[in-house]
């Protein structure tokens, strides 16, 4: 068996934007963008960028929860995207997605164990009594007592519902997990007790997932490789020890450095990016950030910035930025 | 920063707030006490539910009552208790001498109206202005808080503004009659993190300029660290723990500011196989323990903190104190 588990390539998602008397397809709103990255088995790739910066759409693509418009997904191998209704039903029990708010994603009037039962019933697995026996198992992994099963949704924390939602994306023995957020709603105590049960799955059990964030420091805890995500594009993409110690895109370098950090010894200088992210539907022209970028040259007003690997062949570092095309450092090598 | 005698602008003596509910009455604040000086930034901390809304509300009597209301304490503006106040002089005090932004702009703002025409009821109501004074004013705030072309801006709806947008019209907003305090409750938890650096920088900026204390209520250590001199540690309606932020940060003393500070996952040099958590969860206000509410989930609890609840320390001074029987050193 290989060791890439999924391969992503060229992925698009645009929305089409509607208007207008006859209500005709008027612009499109590239929320995924082209995008293309691969995970290894039994590891953890990190998704990180800022709202509306279509991570979670390209999470519910990857899966096909949203039908992408181009592009390919494979899984073990396989293409998900010419699968049959039947044959996606299937390969659903390889992969599987937990969501951000533990509130709006479990059934307000279903018991929790008939929820985190659900998954086996729909694929018909096993006996009932095996069922039973999965789903107490299933319990134990996330750390929930038994009395759970027989309670509703709104008796529990958040913290726990997310438990709960854990538990039941794990029941068909998934091999794939996407995590969109899935700390992002609950409070710092409780927030590093699920991250801990999420890294003792992907140990324990050889989960990989593709973990969606905005918060660059989670991100770090718990992803292998690291992918930063701009108007529908990866930025840069390289393993997570290379990324945190050398940002290169100035817009990773930007995010890094606005984070508030609880120590009041640091006092790191701060890149403070003028404006907002721009609207996906009027994406500027040329590499999407330099209106915001400190380090903008003409040539990223037109020109769209090729991916560059400035790592090496086995350690991989790609980025998409003209400081570190080729051309840009023939420009600034001719330039005396 | 400021001398060590000097006066607080706003002092706050055992503070009770209570919710009348279907199960019975909840405190949703239970006897806090704390200071705040002139042109400091306090940060109030803790996590959802701990009493750190309720308590920023309070003090602009913005409670709804019923369910709520202040039971018992004092809420003393430079020596006059705000909590005896009528209506009509609560209605001036507000934005007169108090302001307030919110996590969510677009909700506090008028969908339907200009930012120009909210600005301008604010100033003419507060300021004696004419109209056409208070636009010329209102484009001033605007272009202080960082709004570009401010004179065009101005006559745009709320819903044409991004979030970062709207929660500056809201500081504009809140600082067009020059407040002495302002108190913030999560201002920036809904922007991304650079509109984030964007909006506390403008905060910090402005509180220079005003010369104005900042309440600072946020669940983000990491803001606190950044922007406030001084903090309390809030829980299940408690104040914990209130310390200038080198003490917090370098030496906390509350296990429960501790645990808080080692859980949150930070960007450093060697990735932690498990992050250190704090056990269990927060009590239910409906049954709170008889002793230390924190003390189930304490390590350090003996029979005395199941039995006792501790009180904070106010024998020396409010700016370093600690509600505790077992504090760290």
């Amino acid at each position: 068996m290989s060791h890439t588990l999924l391969e992503v390539v060229n992925l698009e998602k645009y929305f089409p934007v509607r208007g207008g008397l006859l209500h005709r397809v008027q612009a499109q709103v590239r929320a995924v963008d082209g995008v293309s990255f691969e995970l290894q088995r039994e590891r953890t790739l990190g998704l990180v960028g800022e709202s509306g910066c279509g991570k979670s759409t390209l999470g519910r693509a990857v899966l096909r929860l949203t039908e992408p418009t181009g592009g390919d997904v494979l899984l073990n191998g396989e293409s998900v995207i010419g699968l049959s209704k039947e044959e996606l039903k299937a390969k659903r029990r390889e992969m599987q997605i937990i969501y951000q708010d533990p509130y709006a994603s479990l059934s307000p009037r279903r018991l929790v164990g008939d929820t985190i039962r659900e998954p086996l019933d729909v694929h018909g697995i096993g006996t009932p009594n095996e069922r039973r026996a999965k789903v107490d198992e299933l319990l134990d992994i996330v750390g929930l007592r038994k009395q759970a099963l027989s309670r509703y949704p709104h008796e529990f924390s958040g913290g726990q519902r997310q438990r709960i939602g854990i538990a039941r994306a794990l029941a068909l023995n998934p091999s794939f997990i996407v995590a969109d957020e899935p700390v992002s709603a609950l409070d710092v105590s409780v927030q590093s007790q699920v991250l801990n049960v999420i890294a003792r799955l992907q140990r324990e059990h050889g989960i990989s997932f593709l973990f969606i964030s905005h918060d660059l420091a989670v991100i770090q805890h718990v992803s292998d490789d690291v992918g930063v995500m701009y108007l529908g594009r990866l930025v840069e993409f390289a393993s997570s020890t290379d990324l945190y110690r050398e940002p290169k895109h100035p817009y990773t370098r930007a995010l890094m450095s606005a984070i508030p950090v609880p120590d009041v010894k640091r006092k790191s200088k701060r890149i403070v990016l003028g404006g907002d992210v721009p609207s996906p539907m009027h994406p500027p022209a040329g590499c999407p950030f330099h209106p915001r970028c400190p380090d903008a040259m003409p040539q990223c007003k037109d020109v769209v910035p090729d991916k560059v690997n400035t790592g090496t062949a086995t350690r991989p570092h790609f980025v998409r930025c003209h400081l570190y095309s080729e051309t840009a450092a023939l420009k600034s090598a001719d330039s005396p | 920063m400021s001398a060590r005698d000097e006066q607080p602008l706003l002092s706050v003596r055992n503070l009770v707030i209570e919710f009348t509910t279907r199960y019975g009455p909840v405190r949703a604040v239970d006897g806090i006490s704390f200071d705040v000086y002139p042109n400091e930034t306090l940060g109030i901390v803790g996590e959802s539910g701990c009493g750190k809304t309720v308590t920023g509300l309070s003090l602009l009597r913005l409670i709804p009552s019923p369910p709520g209301r202040i039971v018992r304490g004092e809420i003393l503006l430079q020596g006059r208790d705000l909590t005896r106040l009528s209506e009509d002089e609560m209605q001036i005090l507000r934005g007169d001498e108090i302001s307030m932004i919110f996590q969510e702009p677009m909700t506090a703002l008028n969908p339907v109206l200009t930012v120009g025409t909210q600005m301008v009821d604010v100033l003419t109501r507060h300021r004696k202005l004419t109209r056409k004074q208070a636009r010329v004013v209102a484009i001033d705030m605007l272009s202080k808080v960082g709004i570009p072309v401010p004179n065009k801006r101005i006559d745009e709806y709320p819903h044409e503004m991004s979030g970062g947008m709207r929660q500056r019209v809201m500081i504009a907003m809140a600082l067009s009659c020059s407040p002495k305090l302002l108190i913030a409750d999560e201002p920036t938890t809904a922007l991304d993190v650079t509109t984030q650096a964007q909006v506390l920088e403008q905060i910090v900026k402005l509180q220079d300029e005003f010369h104005m204390a900042v309440i600072l209520i946020t669940h983000d250590l990491g803001v606190v660290a950044e922007t406030c001199q001084r903090a309390l540690v809030m829980y299940c309606g408690e104040v914990m723990e209130v310390a200038d932020i080198e003490s917090l940060f370098e030496r906390p003393r509350h296990p429960y500011s501790r645990g808080l500070l080692d859980s949150i996952p930070k960007l450093r040099e060697e990735k932690l196989a498990e992050l250190p958590i704090i056990p269990g969860m927060v009590p239910d206000l409906m049954h709170l323990p008889p002793g230390c509410r924190f003390g189930d989930r304490c390590s350090r609890a003996t029979d005395e903190c199941r039995l006792q609840r501790p009180q904070l320390d106010t024998s020396a001074t409010l700016r370093n104190a600690v509600a505790c029987f077992r504090p760290l050193d």
